[in-house]
């Protein structure tokens, strides 16, 4: 039966103890490298200290962290704590996607890998209609053209787009 | 009169009425699809902003900021799902009135309203920027550091329930922002011998995975939703109408939404909450509160819209951002070199000026469009969840690769968004972080430059401002704590009721040492032993 303490606790309890004891866990190695990552120089008042604000926030993080996992109303890993855990851990594979692509851009080019990108996450969320795989591409092509044709934000071109004749390089480094 | 004529003449140009008319109407589509949201929008279009004039980048940012509560009320009113967080409280009245037949009243009255409150703020505001003027050089550097304390414990305390969680990551936010070379000594803080963290932490990069990043994680693991759209029949115009029939609630709902935005960290949600208590405890017919009444819908939409505006007094004047949208602005300003705080409003106060009339007009501009786009912009509602999770991770690698080129931010970027999606699974906030990140920074520079100046501790608070402000932490503090221990009696009244036994184990100890001590204890001891007594010799 869930307690009085339970059932005012501010959202859902999955995870919450994980969280909490990774935190306070984290903090505290942190801390314990305050005299090794900061320096305490002679002569300086306290707040000029390089180490005031580190020792100022971990200090916080620690207490308010600590403070926290005392309150919890929860002293034991459910299953549904560790079933939680696993669900965090599913979101790695998004992270890994968005890395390829970041790994991919300045080796093939914006334009080409934002144009296979795009489709291949949406099939992989499970859109295989034709017509999806159409609105995949015209996003991906209207992405780029908008941001880097457009707004000419920073994206540099592709070791790839070398290869390009004379003008169609340089228009693909430029614009795509 | 000449500051708003020179105004105007920093807005007549071609550039900006082209970014007033893409903040308009990309922040009324960003709003109007449930999932995305102004923050992960911003987050994403910052760093593409950088190249932009600072009115131009500016105009952009808080045209999607200001225009998104319009598009967040049409899911919220249409099919019982908010826009943007904000708009939660207008499905309280929104939708009911959709379920019984009035969609196009529901949504004109929620333009109307919204329409008023942004306005009005705007115009307040204008009317009192020479006042703020006046007021804003007064602010040294002990005034802003304690100003900006006071942004980061009023963030940290209107977390209710969770403020002890989100005191830890506000310090979190701050200790990132301390990691890198320190600026003044020139030595290293939390670099682990790293070059890549040399620099510290990009604020940009931090925002864009604890936003967006977060955001498109929580979509593409979510599951699409059917969305059932009803059509919309009647005239827009009605709400205009029905508006000025309510003029009391209207007004003290806009002014709640002036002055709630105004103090760093409390923002729309508080704003509303108070506009809507108001109107439902002064209302003739307070049991249609939640059912579909036109004044619960007046003030939750008034409220939120008169935020925007009003949000960013603190952000010029003081250089202080109250949440995080504002937060990400400042960073436009820094870019530019464009310090906020007493010396814009000092010289540039026709800047400031033409900012504020660039969310008027924006705020024209947003009902026109909405008045007759309407009909065709509720299709986006139903653009599928994880759709539009691939379309936002897609978008975050613009806003955090063309930052620096460097893939090491977009790893952080990613493990934010990590976190910022573990935090949304717990319901934890992540705002703190983003705001003691940047109010670490300011309170960092402002105690120091304090500091040199002062010989006791009593001369940090011995000028009347700074006594004013140093006086509000302590009441923000004191009733916080008050709070708490009242929650905490009420929590243990409960447990009480539920309960036969003390729930502390500490006094269930001193009851039974007590026990022990009288006579009648000291008679049923003598009688448990003597009966154990005999329970051995059996044996």
């Amino acid at each position: 039966m869930t307690t009085e303490r339970e059932s005012r606790f501010v959202g859902p309890r999955r995870g919450q103890l994980i969280f909490a004891l990774v935190f306070l866990t984290l903090s505290v190695l942190l801390l314990a490298l305050i005299g090794e990552q900061t320096t305490w120089v002679k002569k300086t008042k306290l707040f000029a200290q390089p180490r005031f604000w580190p020792a100022i926030s971990l200090g916080g993080m620690v207490l308010l962290g600590g403070l926290h996992l005392y309150r919890l109303p929860w002293r034991r890993v459910s299953r549904y704590d560790l079933k939680e855990a696993r669900h965090w851990g599913q979101s790695l594979e998004y992270g890994l996607w968005f890395m390829a692509y970041v790994f991919l851009v300045p080796l093939v080019g914006y334009l080409p890998v934002t144009l296979v990108f795009v489709p291949l996450l949406a099939r992989r969320m499970g859109y295989r209609s034709r017509l999806m795989l159409w609105v995949s591409l015209g996003f991906a092509l209207s992405v780029v053209v908008l941001f880097k044709g457009l707004l000419s934000v920073k994206i540099p071109g592709a070791l790839l787009y070398e290869y390009l004749p004379g003008t169609l390089r340089s228009f693909f480094i430029l614009y795509l | 009169m000449d500051m708003i004529f020179s105004a105007l003449e920093i807005l007549m140009r071609w550039d900006v009425a082209l970014a007033l008319l893409a903040g308009s109407v990309g922040g009324v589509l960003i709003g109007a699809i449930p999932g995305v949201g102004p923050a992960v929008a911003i987050a994403i279009l910052l760093p593409a902003t950088f190249s932009m004039d600072p009115i131009v980048g500016l105009t952009v940012l808080l045209g999607i900021y200001g225009s998104s509560m319009y598009g967040g009320a049409i899911p919220a009113i249409l099919i019982n799902t908010p826009g943007t967080a904000v708009n939660a409280l207008t499905t309280y009245d929104g939708y009911p009135m959709t379920a019984r037949g009035e969609p196009r009243r529901a949504l004109s009255l929620a333009y109307s309203a919204s329409f008023f409150g942004g306005v009005f703020s705007v115009i307040c505001l204008i009317l009192f920027a020479p006042v703020l003027a006046k007021v804003a050089p007064m602010f040294g550097s002990r005034e802003i550091f304690l100003a900006a304390l006071l942004g980061l414990i009023l963030v940290v305390v209107a977390h209710r329930g969770q403020a002890l969680m989100a005191g830890a990551l506000a310090c979190f936010g701050i200790f990132l922002n301390s990691i890198g070379m320190e600026p003044v000594k020139y030595t290293q803080r939390y670099t682990f011998e790293q070059d890549f963290l040399g620099g510290g932490v990009n604020l940009i990069v931090v925002v864009l995975g604890l936003f967006a990043l977060s955001q498109a994680f929580v979509l593409l693991l979510d599951e699409d939703e059917k969305v059932h759209l009803t059509k919309l029949r009647g005239g827009m115009f009605q709400g205009l109408r029905e508006l000025a029939r309510h003029p009391r609630v209207t007004a003290v709902s806009a002014s709640f939404g002036v002055l709630m935005g105004m103090v760093p960290g409390v923002g729309e949600f508080t704003a509303q909450f108070m506009s809507y208590t108001y109107a439902q405890k002064s209302s003739k017919r307070p049991q249609d509160f939640g059912n579909g009444s036109s004044e619960g819908l007046i003030a939750a939409e008034t409220a939120n819209n008169a935020v925007p505006a009003a949000a960013m007094v603190p952000l010029l004047a003081l250089g202080i951002p109250g949440e995080a949208l504002t937060a990400m602005m400042l960073s436009v300003f820094y870019v530019h070199n464009v310090v906020p705080g007493p010396a814009l409003f000092q010289n540039d106060m026709d800047f400031v000026v033409a900012l504020y009339l660039a969310l008027l007009i924006l705020n024209v501009l947003v009902l026109i469009f909405l008045l007759f786009a309407t009909r065709h912009l509720i299709q986006v509602v139903r653009i599928p969840n994880r759709f539009l999770g691939v379309c936002i991770l897609t978008l975050s690698f613009v806003g955090v690769y063309s930052l620096r080129n460097s893939a090491t931010d977009c790893i952080m970027a990613a493990g934010f968004g990590i976190l910022g999606f573990i935090l949304k699974r717990l319901s934890l906030p992540a705002v703190p972080i983003i705001l003691g990140m940047v109010l670490g920074g300011i309170m960092e520079v402002k105690l120091r430059a304090g500091m040199a100046r002062v010989k006791e501790p009593w001369d940090m608070i011995n000028r009347p401002i700074a006594f004013i402000i140093f006086t509000i932490i302590i009441l923000v503090l004191a009733s916080h704590f008050l709070r708490v221990w009242k929650e905490r009696k009420e929590l243990k009244e409960a447990e009480w009721q539920t309960k036969t036994a003390s729930t502390s184990f500490g006094r269930l100890l001193s009851r039974r040492k007590n026990s022990f001590l009288k006579d009648r204890g000291k008679e049923v001891r003598a009688r448990h032993s003597k009966l154990l007594r005999r329970l051995k010799d059996l044996f």
